[in-house]
């Protein structure tokens, strides 16, 4: 990443004298002076505020900086990977909150990405038919996607109380609702329970003796805490909005005259979705799981507002916990590191993903969508429009990274 | 150059659902079936909403008892009452000009750099474009501290360029406003070049009116992220004067306003909160949600 520096100066002079160009002469020269004039306050400020940051960070990472001073200065000493071990490799309350939040995160993203791509495509297929007020329900669908997380946050909140709307909502059908954000207990756990597995009061000794970094297997197997499912509900009801536009767009490029040569072969409108028009979505669904595995791996407004990583610390997450050590317990160089493995795990989970939908046919897919929405936009009249992919990235960026605004 | 009027977007609708069309039984199962679940999911969707809107002209122990209702009882406006007597003032505020100052950043900054891709030949442009988005790989809740440490060492941390500054310009509006201007015909800024206009000039004068349609979308989409943004303004100060709405409003439910059952408070504050972004979606909405591509430039 550190190309973004790239100097102005190296690269015209790497042109070597074969070129009649002359730095500073001519048009040529003149044009490349205005570029990297346009470009300098992006490429300051992502210099700066991005690249400046990643390796300050990693440094940090490797030493062990108090909070004290600057981190540059003499007294501040390398550690090596000293940092990381304490993740991964010593026993101690660092390694088990490192990996108490993993497990959390694993959970939330489990059950987050594929239920709000669902929910997002469900929303979509229904908009996609033709309903009176669509624009209205549309609207409604989306704006939770456009509103500030803290405001959702708050309303989730009293929403979830425990005499709340969801336990009145859950006292209609005669059920007790908990007090979701102060149960700390697992749902896989309970669910055993309930189907009569194990008793979740006195966990089978087999899982509960032995254990795996840090964590006994019946740790690990506890599923998302009850108040962690709040939040989950919560995420997957703001951000299916945004995918919902991302499929609803590819699905208004999917040609009428192949849908249509399905009805005349006398295909129900299930078997028209399921066989015609879902395979034409694929490249959409990369996108929609790709950007939802980088979200969902970044949570950390909501926990910041509605549980701080509580109850027992089952809705800690890798990113609030690594500003947990950085402003609370002034421990630098440990926050570091975990936000250096956090970035390591969304490189991981995304680039697995794109193993598993790896798709020749994809590409030339893709393609042809493309081709075929800038038919459909020259045949509108020629007019350069700003492509729903691109806004619909932006919207998934800037939203679901837990409010980094922009990637900046 | 005059702003014609956009098209709307309802005449390039095919005229399909005329009667006598073939699929008009009004109420098959399948249609039942469908307006059923646009109905649960509006009440799932709309449901909060009304009852933030409701709650906040509740009292406490109404919202306690009733939290379901949707008919206050008494009305009471004693929570907007007392926002205005904590700093929520100072901290809508505060939210304004940093939205407003981050807009125009990004807009004007993004517009520049995305020009400069598309359109200006010059050695190493190609390069600059691949290193954005690699920037645009990277996840950015993983650059929070990693922000903080820097804003420290360069003596910003706590001042209000801290807030502003680090956001004026992002690597995803760059790629939008790039997109952009590849699709506007070179043909336009040819006469202006012989014409001996300098790049800036072209660029100000001649492509950027063009790009309306891009430069709306990135205003409210950059609006809408710098308004709600919460993280960085957490790691990039801690003096009170500087909250903004999200850092401030989110200590209200840790602090004592939040303690007990003060719900209204809360609703009202996460009311407030979203009436600028309300408005500015209901405005625009098309181009959140269409992608713009009604009537750039003709005249």
């Amino acid at each position: 990443m550190t190309t973004a520096t790239a100097d102005p100066a190296t690269t015209t002079t790497s042109a070597g004298p074969s070129r009649r160009r002359r730095p500073g002469g001519g048009i040529h020269g003149q044009q490349a002076r205005s570029g990297w004039t346009f470009l300098a306050p992006v490429l300051v400020i992502l210099g700066l505020f991005l690249v400046g940051p990643i390796l300050l960070a990693l440094w940090v990472s490797l030493s062990d900086w108090s909070g004290q001073g600057s981190p540059l200065s003499s007294d501040v000493g390398f550690v090596g990977l000293d940092n990381y071990t304490q993740l991964f490799g010593d026993s101690g309350l660092i390694r088990r909150d490192f990996m108490t939040s993993l497990r959390n995160n694993f959970y939330y993203v489990l059950l987050v990405v594929p239920a709000q791509t669902v929910l997002a495509l469900a929303l979509a297929l229904i908009l996609n038919q033709k309903l009176r007020a669509r624009g209205f329900f549309r609207s409604a669908f989306y704006f939770p996607s456009v509103t500030s997380s803290v405001a959702i946050s708050l309303v989730f909140i009293f929403l979830f109380t425990g005499s709340g709307a969801v336990n009145g909502v859950l006292g209609f059908f005669g059920i007790d609702g908990p007090v979701w954000f102060s149960e700390p207990r697992g749902v896989i756990h309970l669910l055993g329970g309930t189907i009569g597995i194990w008793d979740p009061a006195a966990p089978p000794a087999g899982l509960t003796g032995s254990s795996f970094l840090g964590l006994s297997w019946w740790e690990w197997l506890s599923g998302p805490s009850v108040a962690m499912m709040a939040i989950i509900a919560l995420v997957i009801w703001t951000t299916a909005g945004t995918f919902m536009l991302m499929f609803l767009a590819a699905l208004q490029g999917v040609s009428t005259e192949v849908t249509e040569a399905a009805e005349i072969d006398g295909a129900t409108r299930w078997q028209k979705n399921r066989y015609v028009v879902l395979p034409m979505l694929k490249p959409t669904f990369f996108l929609v799981i790709t950007l939802g595995l980088i979200g969902t791996w970044q949570v950390f407004d909501q926990i910041y507002i509605m549980s701080q990583g509580g109850p027992a610390k089952t809705t800690l997450t890798p990113a609030y916990l690594s500003y947990q050590y950085a402003f609370q317990n002034q421990d630098w160089g440990i926050a570091a590191a975990m936000a250096f493995v956090l970035f390591a795990i969304i490189l991981i989970f995304t680039g697995v993903q794109r193993f598993i939908m790896r798709d020749k046919d994809a590409i030339a897919e893709k393609r042809i969508t493309r081709r075929t929405a800038k038919a459909r936009a020259d045949r509108d009249g020629d007019d350069p429009y700003v492509d729903q992919e691109s806004i619909g990235i932006y919207q998934a960026t800037t939203r679901s990274s837990g409010g980094t605004g922009g990637m900046t | 150059m005059s702003a014609t009027t956009e098209a709307p977007p309802a005449t390039r609708r095919e005229p399909q659902h005329r009667p006598g069309n073939r699929r008009t039984s009004p109420l098959s199962p399948g249609r039942l079936g469908l307006y059923a679940a646009l109905l649960f999911f509006a009440i799932i969707y709309l449901y909060p909403f009304l009852i933030q809107l409701v709650t906040s002209v509740k009292t406490n122990a109404d919202a306690t008892d009733n939290p379901l209702g949707l008919v206050p009882d008494p009305f009471n406006f004693a929570a907007f009452d007392r926002l205005s007597s904590t700093d929520f003032p100072l901290w809508f505020v505060n939210s304004t000009w940093v939205a407003v100052s981050v807009t125009l950043g990004r807009v004007f900054f993004d517009s520049l750099a995305g020009y400069a891709l598309a359109r200006i030949k010059f050695k190493g442009r190609s390069a600059v474009f691949t290193a954005i988005i690699a920037v645009l790989a990277v996840p950015g809740i993983v650059l929070l501290i990693p922000k903080f440490l820097v804003l420290n060492q360069i003596g910003m941390y706590d001042s209000p360029s801290a807030l502003v500054v680090p956001l004026l310009a992002d690597a995803a509006g760059v790629f939008i406003m790039k997109q952009f201007f590849e699709s506007i015909p070179v043909s336009v800024e040819e006469a202006a070049r012989i014409d001996g206009a300098s790049t800036f000039r072209i660029f100000w004068a001649v492509v950027l009116p063009m790009a309306r349609p891009a430069l709306i979308t990135l205003t409210i989409l950059s609006f809408q992220a710098s308004w709600n943004e919460l993280g960085h303004f957490i790691v990039a100060s801690q003096d009170p004067g500087l909250y903004t709405l999200t850092k401030g409003v989110a200590t209200l439910t840790s602090g004592q306003l939040g303690a007990g059952n003060q719900f209204p408070i809360t609703m009202a504050a996460a009311l407030l909160m979203t009436i600028p972004v309300a408005i500015v979606f209901l405005v625009f909405q098309r181009f959140f949600v269409q992608g713009a591509n009604a009537g750039a430039e003709k005249g």
